[in-house]
């Protein structure tokens, strides 16, 4: 069955829609979790702290952070090479372009593969910069109240955040569809409720994420 | 009405085509836009060029022979296929490109006509078996509940003309491919190879589950 799965074009477009609604899972909790820092550097150093000691005594400690990495470095990975393979395939399934080109479907469906490759960037930018402290200017292990300030203190980092948000603002608007699209649960009725919920999810993450480096802009986070 | 028509035209498989150019005149709003394109094919005729080629059969929107790429939509601006389409539905002195499917799995075979084979390829694998059964059996003689009959029914009324794989951007036979799995799988007659021909990771109550939810 695994070999079908990943053989098939709707197995890997099968394994692309859980893969993205797992990280859209992360990302809802993680924009979540970023909200904390509007309660003071207290509150967001302590969730931190928490996210390496949650399931303890159970687990050890950071164990079960470890979980989740791996879990979402399976999900990155395997969502990125279907992407790339499922392309391959459809560019191949139509040598011959249409003379005649139309501008077909929205912007967000249009920039999937350029948003894709952006969040991939950004997210081994957004490692090495708020979890490793490697392209840091001042990081300090254990305090990311005070890091994520001086990332956002700076010009870059504000450009490159707000961008990549608003890139994962499109990819999961189109995504969250398709993916529903994907799973079989799309249907002429249910496309309004679809649509309606990829947009609202696509506008609170973007909201949410964005209201991090705009509050250190205007100093209502310092 | 007058009208300018960038045709494809290829002469077979192996030869790269092009777009052609040609000029039609005293074209009635009433026509189809198959008539349109039977009117150009006699002034090619009479001056002693080659016809366009292209697939036409019931011409009454039944049979899902008819297959035209009109101004980059499958079929053309209505809903409806080419065979139905009307000229009232372009203005004088409209330029109108025509090309055919373009896929892989539809190589052109000339001009406007393409290879449709690898359809029928796809309901032999789920419509019938491969042990030979004698001649056809009445319609009536296997016996299928109702519920299961017009569920097929519903998925019946794709014709299989391949416009879908013609408009969707990957060239996929998705819908095509559907409509059949849940057209052929509900019905007795490709049951006994079933599971080793198609096969779902989703329990195959869920696909009822799903269609009955609101
Ligand atoms: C303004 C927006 C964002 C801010 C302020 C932010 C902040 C942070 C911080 C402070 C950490 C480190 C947490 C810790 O070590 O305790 C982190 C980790 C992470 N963030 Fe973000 N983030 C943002 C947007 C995003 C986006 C859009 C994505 C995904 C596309 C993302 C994915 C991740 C990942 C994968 C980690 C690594 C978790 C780990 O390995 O420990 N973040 N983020
Ligand atoms: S010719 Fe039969 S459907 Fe158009």
């Amino acid at each position: 069955m695994t070999r079908t799965l990943w053989d098939s074009t709707v197995g890997k477009k099968t394994i692309m829609a859980v893969t993205g609604l797992v990280m859209l899972g992360y990302l809802v909790a993680h924009m979540v979790g970023n909200l904390k820092i509007f309660f003071g550097p207290g509150e967001f150093d302590g969730y931190a702290h928490w996210l390496r000691t949650m399931g303890e005594p159970v687990l050890h400690y950071e164990w079960a952070l470890w979980l989740v990495r791996v879990g979402l470095v399976a999900a990155v990975v395997l969502h990125g090479v279907s992407a790339y393979q499922l392309s391959r395939r459809d560019i191949k399934a139509r040598p011959a372009k249409y003379v005649h080109k139309k501008p077909r479907a929205s912007y967000a469906t249009r920039t999937m593969r350029w948003g894709g490759i952006i969040l991939a960037l950004f997210i081994v930018w957004h490692i090495l910069d708020l979890t490793t402290g490697t392209v840091h200017t001042s990081f300090e292990a254990g305090h990311p109240y005070q890091n994520v300030i001086d990332t956002f203190s700076t010009w870059y980092g504000n450009v490159i955040y707000i961008v990549a948000v608003l890139a994962m603002g499109l990819h999961v608007q189109h995504g969250f569809w398709s993916a529903a699209q994907t799973l079989g649960v799309g249907n002429a009725t249910r496309d309004r409720i679809l649509k309606t919920l990829a947009n609202l999810l696509a506008a609170v993450l973007t909201v949410g994420f964005i209201s991090v480096p705009v509050a250190v802009m205007t100093g209502v986070v310092s | 009405m007058k009208l300018t028509l960038r045709v494809w035209r290829q002469q077979n498989p192996e030869t790269p085509g092009a777009m052609a150019t040609y000029e039609v005149d005293n074209i009635s709003a009433d026509m189809s836009f198959l008539e349109m394109l039977d009117t150009l094919n006699e002034e090619l005729t009479l001056a002693g060029d080659e016809p366009v080629a292209f697939d036409h059969d019931c011409r009454e929107g039944i049979c899902g022979a008819c297959s035209l790429v009109i101004n980059g939509d499958a079929h053309g601006p209505e809903r409806t296929t080419t065979c139905q389409l009307h000229m009232r539905s372009f203005a004088d002195g409209d330029t109108i490109d025509i090309e055919p499917w373009r896929a892989s799995a539809f190589p052109v075979i000339k001009d406007l006509v393409v290879d449709r084979s690898s359809f029928d390829r796809i309901i032999q694998s789920g419509g019938y078996i491969s042990a030979p059964t004698g001649t056809a059996p009445d319609a009536h003689a296997t016996p299928v509940p109702k519920p299961d009959a017009d569920f097929a029914f519903e998925h019946a009324e794709c014709i299989g003309c391949g416009a879908c794989v013609a408009a969707c951007p990957n060239g996929s036979a998705m819908l095509f491919t559907s409509a059949k799995v849940n057209h052929l799988n509900v019905l007795p007659q490709g049951a006994p190879e079933r599971e080793t021909r198609s096969w779902t990771w989703w329990p195959r109550w869920t696909r009822r589950a799903l269609a009955a939810a609101p």
